[in-house]
């Protein structure tokens, strides 16, 4: 039987080696792809390269490349937020939602993790020749209702037509505007170490209820999709941690692994989750089971990643949990130092992983 | 989870890990080959090297059915999705997998219609949906999921469905081990043998490992504590000079298989005289075809596909790897020429396989206390 030395130190090659990964690492993500794949929009490695590699390069903007979901706009002294977004989503009902109540909450969170109070949304319509007058009007009443919970007001518009088969039935495109919390200090390079990292509720239940919408796993289950605005959750938040609240992420595409990950990189720190304190309903926990599919990559439409400072943590954590919806918040882990740029994971089995950042699209495995 | 939680509880899981500790002789260096890409994954989600004392090493094998598809068959399959009135199916994992020019998720970008499904069955029932196009099911995996694309294949030959063919890569799961073992540079103790498989074939197929190249063989279920305990049972037939095939994965593998699954396998396919796989090159009577009986429903038969070969790089170096000979890093072409965003080798292109493992951990991976 062989038997050799344990793990001996590294050696000078396995050094050099690791400093090359190192280096490749630490540097800005290219775009050096020939064609647009789908792994470009699902918010993992390409989206980032083609994000730091293409679009900010291109456009040089200060506010742009501190890639908040909302820049900064000063205008006379006004504090304001601007953001932007698009919704493809397929089907475009869905338990729990719609397209239309997407695409005001997706704006109205964009704008509530950069700390600011959605004031008013502009809507733009692509239609495809052909959808049906009640399918729209659906989705109009659904934007109006979605547009009154949130306390926004749709001031702007606009409206496209596209021949049939040039969209998939229609996808929907707002901008919003927002005045930024004076009680807010976020950013995505203020973490520190020993700061706690909170989620306010269940996590992938929006991805989870649209992958068994779309009907082709021919499984049921009774998951809704948890769109709504966070902005009563964030204003709590400000309330109860104010400044020590470091940085705010809603966790959709890509899900909260992805922004643990952005963050982790951001702000050159660690980052450990304790899986069993992560929430996550039997259903999703089930679906995912059976489909091969981590629910911390999926998808949600109204849960956010808080990054608070350790003495303000269990009032944050409080804060969160009386908002509505936010019953099942949870403190989930905490900001270490080393090693940078890393999220790792303690199993509830009571091992330790990394969890990498989404290479593509979640992809079922087979073996 | 009923049925599920029970084996993932994380205090049995101390105590199989004190028993482990208690089991290996100090200063002894042991390598483990998990064979199967599930059990890397297990090992991987619930962090049970973590468990493990530093001299326990796993070695990840070559049992990831879709990293050891050679390149000129990623190739063919791409130029059959090409195909103007071809729908291409598969399953998701194979999506990535690079070809000579790119995976099929870069050619479902260029305009090819490549669909992801879950079972075979759903490729048929594309099939059925689209009576005026072709459908072709690019059948990958080992004797696991063999079966489901006979049963699917029996069925479109009962329904007499024309459109419907399958470009057959299903690999079996015999002889790569025994090209490992054979290999005279080969540093390995022990299997882990691969659960999945075994519904199918049973475990008889594994004593030769035992038996000829003296080497124990457990072979086990993928939850946490089923690896921890297959990896303690391996360990104490070491320490006790034992070496014998084990089933810990008892409660779903009988120890002759399946042999209703066995039986049609037979029938619907047969084996090929060799097949290449990617890292591991040529091996004899390593994968399936479609029988005679089936010829009609052979995409390779019926459609023209290119069947080049295409070399893997000569600086790659996965044989090695899988054989546990060097580490990620000796390989020439490790961090430089293959990254996980540009995979050369069978290694690098799973996220799960030992290169990718090491080029995203590194020195995170190589922490282990010392015993």
């Amino acid at each position: 039987m062989a038997t050799e030395p344990a793990a001996a130190p590294p050696s000078d090659r396995e050094e050099k080696i690791l400093g090359i990964i190192e280096t490749a690492r630490s540097k800005r993500a290219k775009f050096r792809d020939e064609h647009i794949t789908m792994s470009h929009g699902a918010g993992g490695k390409a989206t980032q390269g083609l994000i730091e590699g293409l679009l900010v390069p291109a456009f040089a903007s200060e506010t742009l490349s501190a890639m908040g979901d909302a820049g900064a706009v000063s205008v006379n002294g006004l504090e304001l937020a601007l953001t932007t977004d698009s919704f493809v989503v397929k089907p475009i009902r869905f338990p729990g939602g719609s397209i239309g109540e997407l695409a005001v909450n997706g704006t109205v969170n964009d704008l509530a993790m950069a700390g600011a109070r959605p004031l008013a949304l502009s809507l733009s319509l692509i239609l495809e020749e052909g959808l049906p007058a009640d399918d729209l009007r659906a989705e109009v009443d659904a934007i109006a209702a979605a547009a009154r919970a949130a306390e926004v007001e749709i001031v702007a518009g606009d409206t496209k037509v596209v021949e049939r088969g040039h969209a998939d039935q229609m996808y929907l495109c707002t901008t919003g505007i927002g005045r930024r919390d004076p009680r807010a200090a976020l950013s995505t390079s203020a973490l520190r170490p020993g700061d706690r990292i909170l989620v306010s509720g269940p996590i992938g239940e929006h991805g989870t209820a649209i992958m068994l919408a779309r009907g082709d796993l021919g499984l049921d289950a009774e998951i809704e999709s948890d769109t709504r605005s966070l902005w009563p959750a964030v204003d709590a938040l400000l309330d109860a941690a104010g400044p020590s609240l470091r940085c705010l992420r809603d966790a959709t595409r890509g899900g909260v692994a992805s922004v643990l990950n952005e963050l982790a990189r951001a702000s050159s720190v660690a980052m450990i989750v304790r899986e069993a304190d992560v929430p996550v309903s039997a259903e999703v926990a089930g679906a995912s089971e059976l489909l091969g599919i981590d629910p911390m990559y999926v998808a949600n439409e109204g849960k956010l990643v808080a990054f608070v400072a350790p003495e303000a943590a269990d009032d944050a954590l409080a804060a969160l949990r009386g908002v509505p919806g936010g019953e099942d918040a949870a403190d989930i882990g905490e900001v270490k130092t080393e090693p940078p740029g890393m999220v790792l994971v303690a199993t509830a089995f009571g091992g330790k992983r990394v969890m990498d950042q989404l290479v593509g699209d979640p992809l079922p495995r087979i073996c | 989870m009923k049925f599920v939680d029970e084996f993932r509880d994380a205090e049995l899981g101390q105590v199989l890990a004190g028993e482990i500790l208690a089991t290996v002789e100090p200063g002894r260096h042991y390598k483990i080959m998990e064979v199967c890409g599930g059990h890397t994954h297990s090992i991987y989600k619930y962090g049970i090297d973590d468990l493990l004392p530093a001299n326990v090493e796993l070695v990840h094998g070559p049992g990831c059915p879709v990293c050891v598809i050679p390149m000129g068959r990623v190739d063919d399959g791409i130029a059959l999705a090409r195909e103007p009135d071809v729908i291409l199916t598969c399953f998701g994992d194979m999506m990535r997998i690079p070809g000579s020019d790119g995976s099929f998720l870069d050619a479902k970008a260029e305009g090819a219609d490549i669909r992801m499904v879950y079972s075979p069955l759903d490729a048929l029932r594309i099939a059925r949906e689209n009576p005026d196009r072709q459908v072709v099911f690019y059948a990958i995996g080992f004797e696991t999921t063999a079966p489901s694309t006979a049963l699917t294949l029996k069925r479109a030959k009962a329904e007499g469905i024309k459109n419907f063919s399958c470009m057959c890569s299903h690999v079996t799961i015999v002889p790569p081990l025994r090209a490992l073992l054979d290999s005279p540079d080969l540093r390995l103790d022990g299997f882990i043998g691969p659960g999945h498989v075994s519904t199918v074939v049973g475990a008889r197929p594994f004593e030769f490992i035992s038996e000829s190249y003296g080497k124990p063989v457990v072979v086990s279920g993928f939850e946490p504590l089923d690896v921890l305990q297959s990896i303690h049972m391996i360990l104490s037939q070491l320490t006790e000079d034992r070496c014998t095939v084990e089933n810990q994965y008892g409660r779903v593998v009988p120890y002759d298989g399946n042999l209703r699954a066995l039986e049609v396998l037979s029938e619907v396919f047969e084996l090929r005289p060799h097949f290449e796989w990617r890292g591991l090159g040529f091996i004899s009577q390593s994968a399936l075809r479609l029988s005679d009986a089936y010829a009609d429903f052979d995409a390779e038969q019926r459609f023209t596909v290119p069947g080049v070969r295409v070399a893997d790089p000569k600086a790659c170096q996965c044989g090695e790897v899988l054989k546990g000979v060097i580490k990620p890093w000796e390989c020439k072409v490790f961090g430089t020429a293959c990254t996980p965003e540009r995979p050369i080798g069978t290694c690098m292109v799973s996220p799960e396989g030992a290169c990718a493992a090491y080029y995203n951990y590194g020195r995170f991976a190589r922490e282990r206390e010392v015993v």
